[in-house]
C-alpha cells in the first residue's frame, strides 16, 4: 500500500506530461507537415515529460509529499534520466538527421552521426574549461561535470530570453505605444503596393515579349551557318539584352520596394487590430497587467545592474524576505513557517507556469519561422535540446527564489555547484542581451535611411520611364 | 510591339511546396537556381498563344502571381494579401506530393481566395468547410499542380496518384504532377504541357469569350496595357 502510492504519484503526472508533449507536438507544431519519424516525437515528448517531472518533485518538495528518501531516489533517477537523453540521445539524433539530409553522407549515416556526436562531447566538455563551476575535490567522471555545462548553456538561454522580454514586453502590452492607424492610412499603402505591382507587371511583360522575339529571331539566326553567318550574328547589335539588363535591374528594385510595402501594410492591419482588442475588455485587462509587467522589467534590469555593480549575491528568497517585512514593519503576527511554505508554492507555481508556457510559444514563433519540410525533424529535435536545458537551469536558479529549508534538496541532488555563479552569469548575459538591442537601434536607423533612398531611385525610375 | 491581352492567374499554396520554382519554370522555361522564400507576392509573365496552330491564334499575356505564406498566416497577412485576390481570372493550386498537409491545405486557400471574390469586405465566408457544389459552380477555372513528384519512391507512387486523383475531382480542375527541377515534363507534346495550354485557353476564354456579368470587372488600381 505504502509503496504503491509513490509510483502511482509520480507514473500518472508523468504520463499526461509525454501526453500533452506529444499532443503540443502534433497539433502545434507539426500542424502543416507530416510525421514521418515517429522517433523524432517521441523524444520530444519524453524530454518534455522529463523536465515537467523535476518541476512537479519541487512542488511536491514544498508541500511535503511522499517521504524525503522517496523524493530523493526520484530526483536521482529523474535527474539521470534527463541527463542522459540531453547528451546522448538528442545530440546523436540531431547528427543522425542533419547527415540523412546531406546526399553524399547518406551511405553511412550511422558512422558519420556518431562522429558528430564525439565532436560535440569534445566541445561539450571544453566548455566547462573557462568557468569557476566545480570545487576541485570533483573527479573527471561525475555528475556534476555535466550538470554544471548543462547549466552554463541554460541559464545563457533564459537571461537571453529574458533579456529581450524585458525589453519587448513594454511595446507589446502597453497600448501606449501604438500608432494611430485609420483605415485610409492602410487604403493609401494598399494602392501604392498594387500600383507598385503594376509597373513591375509591366517590365516583366516586356522582358518576355523581347525575350520571345529573340528567340523566334535567333532561330532564324541559327539556320544560317557558315562564315556569312557568323559574321552576320557577330554584326547585328544585341541591343535586345543590352535593354533586358537594365530593365531586370528596375524590377528588381521595384520587387524589394514591394516586399517592404507589403511587410508595412502587415504591420499597420496588425497594429489596427491591436486597437480594436485594447479596447475590448480583455484588451483592457492586459493593459493594466502590462504595466506591472513592464514595472517589473524595469525592476530586474535594475536589479540585475546593482548585482553586478556592487558584486551583491542575494542571501535571502523574496518570500521570507517579504515576511519578515511584513511581521516587522507592519507589526503583523503570523505563523510564518506555514505562509512561507504556502506562498512559495504558489510563486513558484507562478514561475513555472509562466516560464514553460513562455517557452512553448517562443519556440514555436521560432519553428513557424525557420522550418521547412526537410529541416523540420533536426529543427525540433534542437528546439527539444533548448528546452531540456532550459528547464534543468530553471531548476539551478529557482532555487533562489526558496526558502532555506527547500533548497537542501536541490542542493543535495544537484552536488556541490557554485550556485551563486550561476546567478552571477544570469545577470551578465542578461545585461548583455540588452546592451545588443540597444545596439540594434542604429541599425534600425540605417535600415529606414536605405528604405528612404530606395523611394527616391523608384520615383527617379518612374520619372524616367513615363 | 503591340500591346497584348492579359489574364490574371493566382498561384497558391503552403510554404516550401515550390510555387516559385514551379513559376520560374513556367516563365522563364528555366529551373530556379535559388528558391527563396517569398515574401508578399512575386509576379512573373508568359506570353501564351490562344488556340496555338488554328487560324484564331492570339497571343496573350498571363500573369502568374505567386502569393506566398501559409493558410495558419495570422489575419494581418491574410487581410493584406487579399488584396492580390482582386479580378482573378484563374487558380493555379500547388501542392507537394510527398506532404500531405499541404495537399489538405489547398482547401483552405481556395476558399480564401473565392471568398474575396465574391464578398467586397474581404471577410471569409464559410468556417473552412468546402462543398462540391460550391466548387462544381465555381466559374473561376482551377488547375490542380502536384510538386515533387520525383521524390515519391516507385511503389508509393500509384497511392498518391489515386489521392491527388481524388482531390482535383472535388476541385472539379484538371492536374498535373511534376518536378519543377526537371524541364522535361513540360516539354512541348507532352500530355503536361497540352493540359496547361487548355487550362490556360480555358481562362482566356471565360475572361474575353463569354458574356458572364460577373467577370466583368473594374480594376480600380491598375493601367490596362
Amino acid at each position: 500500500d505504502v509503496l504503491n502510492t509513490p509510483a502511482n504519484t509520480t507514473l500518472c503526472p508523468q504520463v499526461l506530461f509525454f501526453g500533452f508533449g506529444w499532443l503540443f507536438f502534433m497539433r502545434q507544431l507539426f500542424k502543416d507537415y507530416e510525421v514521418r519519424q515517429y522517433v523524432v516525437q517521441v523524444v520530444f515528448s519524453i524530454t518534455f515529460a522529463f523536465s515537467c517531472t523535476m518541476f512537479e518533485l519541487i512542488i511536491f518538495e514544498i508541500l511535503g509529499v511522499l517521504s524525503s528518501t522517496s523524493r530523493y531516489f526520484h530526483w536521482k533517477l529523474n535527474l539521470y534520466v534527463i541527463l542522459l537523453v540531453l547528451i546522448f540521445v538528442v545530440p546523436f539524433y540531431i547528427g543522425y538527421f542533419v547527415v540523412s539530409n546531406i546526399r553524399l553522407l547518406h551511405r553511412q549515416r550511422l558512422l558519420f552521426s556518431c562522429v558528430v556526436w564525439f565532436t560535440f562531447m569534445y566541445f561539450f566538455w571544453k566548455l566547462g574549461d573557462p568557468f569557476p563551476i566545480l570545487s576541485p575535490k570533483h573527479g573527471i567522471l561525475s555528475i556534476e561535470q555535466l550538470i554544471s555545462r548543462v547549466g552554463v548553456i541554460g541559464v545563457t538561454l533564459m537571461a537571453l530570453l529574458s533579456g529581450f522580454g524585458a525589453v519587448n514586453c513594454p511595446y507589446t502590452y502597453m497600448s501606449y505605444f501604438l500608432r494611430n492607424v485609420t483605415d485610409s492610412d492602410i487604403l493609401a499603402l494598399e494602392r501604392r503596393l498594387l500600383q507598385t505591382m503594376d509597373m513591375i507587371v509591366s517590365k516583366k511583360k516586356r522582358i518576355a515579349m523581347t525575350r520571345r522575339q529573340m528567340y523566334q529571331r535567333g532561330e532564324e539566326q541559327n539556320k544560317q551557318t557558315g562564315f556569312w553567318g557568323m559574321i552576320k550574328s557577330v554584326t547585328s547589335s544585341p541591343s535586345g539584352s543590352e535593354n533586358l539588363s537594365l530593365i531586370q535591374q528596375e524590377v528588381d528594385a521595384l520587387e524589394e520596394l514591394s516586399r517592404q510595402l507589403f511587410l508595412e501594410t502587415v504591420d499597420l492591419q496588425a497594429t489596427k487590430e491591436r486597437i480594436e482588442y485594447s479596447k475590448t475588455f480583455q484588451g483592457k485587462y492586459f493593459n493594466f497587467l502590462g504595466y506591472f509587467f513592464s514595472i517589473y522589467c524595469v525592476w530586474k534590469i535594475f536589479m540585475a545592474t546593482i548585482n553586478i555593480v556592487f558584486d551583491r549575491v542575494g542571501k535571502t528568497d523574496p518570500v521570507t524576505r517579504g515576511i519578515e517585512i511584513t511581521v516587522n514593519y507592519l507589526g503583523i503576527q503570523f505563523d510564518v513557517k506555514f505562509w512561507s511554505q504556502h506562498i512559495s508554492f504558489i510563486l513558484v507555481g507562478i514561475i513555472i507556469v509562466t516560464s514553460i508556457r513562455g517557452l512553448l510559444i517562443t519556440l514555436t514563433k521560432f519553428f513557424y519561422a525557420i522550418s521547412s519540410s526537410k529541416s523540420s525533424n533536426v529543427i525540433v529535435l534542437v528546439l527539444a535540446q533548448i528546452m531540456g536545458m532550459y528547464f534543468v537551469s530553471s531548476v539551478l536558479l529557482m532555487r533562489m527564489s526558496m526558502p532555506l529549508e527547500y533548497r537542501t534538496i536541490v542542493t543535495e541532488v544537484l552536488g556541490e555547484l557554485q550556485f551563486n555563479f550561476y546567478h552571477r552569469w544570469f545577470d551578465v548575459i542578461f545585461l548583455i542581451s540588452i546592451k545588443r538591442l540597444f545596439q540594434t537601434f542604429p541599425l534600425i536607423l540605417i535600415g529606414t535611411f536605405s528604405r528612404l533612398m530606395l523611394k527616391k531611385f523608384y520615383k527617379c525610375v518612374k520619372s524616367m520611364t513615363s | 510591339m503591340a500591346s497584348l491581352d492579359r489574364v490574371k492567374v493566382l498561384v497558391l499554396g503552403d510554404s516550401g511546396v515550390g510555387k516559385s520554382s514551379l513559376v520560374h519554370l513556367l516563365c522563364q522555361n528555366q529551373v530556379l537556381g535559388n528558391p527563396s522564400w517569398t515574401v508578399g507576392c512575386s509576379v512573373d509573365v508568359r506570353v501564351h498563344d490562344y488556340r496555338e496552330g488554328t487560324p484564331e491564334e492570339k497571343t496573350y499575356y498571363i500573369e502568374l502571381w505567386d502569393v506566398g505564406g501559409s493558410v495558419g498566416s495570422a489575419s494581418s497577412v491574410k487581410s493584406t494579401r487579399a488584396v492580390f485576390y482582386n479580378s482573378v481570372n484563374g487558380i493555379i493550386l500547388v501542392h507537394d506530393l510527398t506532404n500531405k498537409k499541404s495537399s489538405q491545405n489547398l482547401y483552405p486557400w481556395s476558399l480564401e481566395a473565392l471568398s474575396k471574390d465574391s464578398s467586397p469586405t474581404g471577410i471569409i465566408v464559410s468556417n473552412g468547410d468546402y462543398d462540391r457544389e460550391q466548387f462544381a459552380e465555381n466559374s473561376v477555372p482551377l488547375l490542380i499542380i502536384g510538386t515533387k513528384f520525383d521524390q515519391i519512391p516507385e511503389n508509393k507512387r500509384n497511392d498518391v496518384l489515386t489521392r491527388t486523383a481524388f482531390i482535383s475531382e472535388d476541385f472539379n480542375a484538371e492536374e498535373i504532377n511534376l518536378d519543377c527541377t526537371n524541364p522535361r515534363y513540360l516539354a512541348a507534346g507532352s500530355s503536361n504541357a497540352v493540359k496547361l495550354s487548355r487550362f490556360f485557353d480555358k481562362v482566356i476564354e471565360k475572361r474575353y469569350f463569354t458574356r458572364d456579368p460577373s467577370q466583368v470587372r473594374v480594376c480600380n488600381f491598375s493601367f490596362c496595357m
